[in-house]
């Protein structure tokens, strides 16, 4: 157990580190997010009664586009030199380096909502009419049900052609009923009119079953050739 | 079992054939739906067959993944491909149906959203197998199998609570099937069933047959570039 939690810490620390000092991830999220809420407003034109009823989507839209562009980068670092290959022979446990690789990008999205979720507020001149306060365990559901299986998926599209278009062609499908729990748990909370705690639930769920399967079948994976 | 396959297939083809008389002439005409209820006989089995068809690539991606042995991933694929085929006759037959009855192509109830849902995340599996490396394919196909089949239960739960909450104009077929149409359902999903196993084992033997030229290929490139040197 020691193992896994100091080679979690130290991959861990190494990619926020990088992340810290080139800010390669963070930057281009906020960036692409930003162009997304700004050509949505122009597409949609919303009033502010409007933008309370598709906010919900229209933020989870915009994050999961966003947090594409981050894993996309999660194993490509690690191609360059035969990091992978080292991390392969190394005795250290696989699900500790994926663990580090999730946790990573879910500091980093994390930090993404937390930077773009003002400006939605301003843009769309929201007003949270029911519990706001659960925004936020539905918020770290849902990005850990995206990041999971991002992470996951990117240790996948990394072995394929072309594979950054892969990524999003294997994520989105499997990620329709998260996002449909963030989306509704989010509207819910907006307009106040039914209760999110079914999403909430489902979003829990949906997170245990696919972080257990990502935890066993990553190191079959790695391994694959 | 050369000659197993040509009897198979004549079976197969007498059943079919039995089973469009019965679905077009014996089933009795549904009363305000008329004719084109017919559909039925073909539109729901054709899912059921479907969904049969995924749970064998779970399982055949299960079984290679602990064995891996070559002949479970090529059922796996066999099976996600025709499986895909099915589900696609259902999602066409939905519309060409819904159209007279409803009056529309198509509405995101929660079956037809959920059952394209499902119909996505094959073809993402197909697409990814299609684009991996021919050695890692397979590993990487049966995972991604794995995950597919886990997520189509939640992809049924959670479209079904979001279209309950938020009601859809369509009223679902309610009240009881006549007796005599589930018999001849019942006869034209065992005409499916044959059908499919049939296409999946000619479909299967093509797949062993293209992987062993692959292989001779593959040997004799190598063996040919020893020569030379």
């Amino acid at each position: 157990m020691s193992a896994l939690s100091s080679v979690t810490a130290a991959t861990l620390a190494k990619d926020l580190r990088l992340e810290w000092r080139s800010k390669d991830a963070i930057n281009s999220m906020l960036f692409f997010s930003l162009l997304v809420v700004v050509i949505f407003s122009f597409s949609f034109n919303p009033t502010a009664e409007e933008s309370r009823q598709i906010a919900g989507g229209l933020v989870w839209v915009a994050f999961l586009f966003a947090a594409v562009v981050a894993l996309n980068q999660t194993w490509a670092r690690e191609l360059r030199n035969q990091v992978l290959d080292a991390y392969r022979v190394s005795p250290a446990p696989a699900v500790a380096l994926f663990l580090a690789k999730a946790i990573g990008n879910f500091i980093f999205v994390s930090v993404l909502e937390a930077l773009m979720m003002p400006l939605f507020v301003v843009f769309y001149s929201l007003r949270a009419l029911g519990p706001a306060w659960q925004l936020i365990p539905a918020a770290a559901l849902g990005t850990w049900a995206l990041v999971v299986n991002g992470t996951f998926f990117a240790a996948i599209s990394i072995r394929t052609r072309s594979r950054e278009i892969m990524l999003p062609l294997l994520l989105f499908p499997i990620s329709v009923p998260a996002l449909l729990g963030m989306v509704e748990a989010t509207s819910s909370i907006l307009t106040g009119e039914y209760s999110a705690k079914f999403w909430i639930v489902l979003l829990a769920v949906y997170d245990v079953v696919f972080t257990t399967a990502c935890l066993i079948l990553f190191e079959t994976v790695l391994n694959a050739e | 079992m050369k000659r197993a396959f040509p009897i198979f297939a004549l079976i197969t083809a007498g059943l079919l054939s039995f089973a469009l008389y019965q679905a077009l002439v014996v089933a009795p005409t549904e009363q305000t739906m008329g004719d084109v209820q017919r559909i039925f006989y073909y539109h729901v089995p054709s899912a059921w067959t479907a969904f049969i068809l995924f749970f064998t690539n779970l399982v055949a991606s299960i079984v290679y993944l602990v064995r891996r042995n070559l002949k479970a991933d090529a059922v796996a694929v066999v099976s996600a491909e025709v499986g895909l085929v099915f589900l696609t006759v259902n999602l066409v037959t939905g519309p060409i149906w819904a159209r007279p009855v409803w009056g529309i192509w198509w509405t995101w109830d929660w079956r037809l959203t959920s059952t394209l849902g499902v119909w996505v995340i094959y073809v993402s599996y197909l697409m990814l197998r299609r684009f991996s490396a021919s050695t890692q394919t397979p590993v990487l196909a049966s995972v991604m199998g794995i995950f597919g089949a886990a997520c189509v239960p939640f992809v049924y739960f959670s479209i079904w609570y979001f279209r309950t909450q938020h009601p859809s104009p369509v009223i679902g077929r309610g009240g009881e099937l006549d007796p005599r149409m589930a018999h001849v359902l019942l006869i034209n999903w065992l005409a499916f069933s044959c059908f499919a196993f049939l296409v999946c084992w000619s479909r299967y033997r093509l797949e062993r047959v293209r992987r062993e030229v692959e292989e001779t290929q593959a040997l004799e490139a190598l063996l040919e570039t020893r020569s030379v040197r």
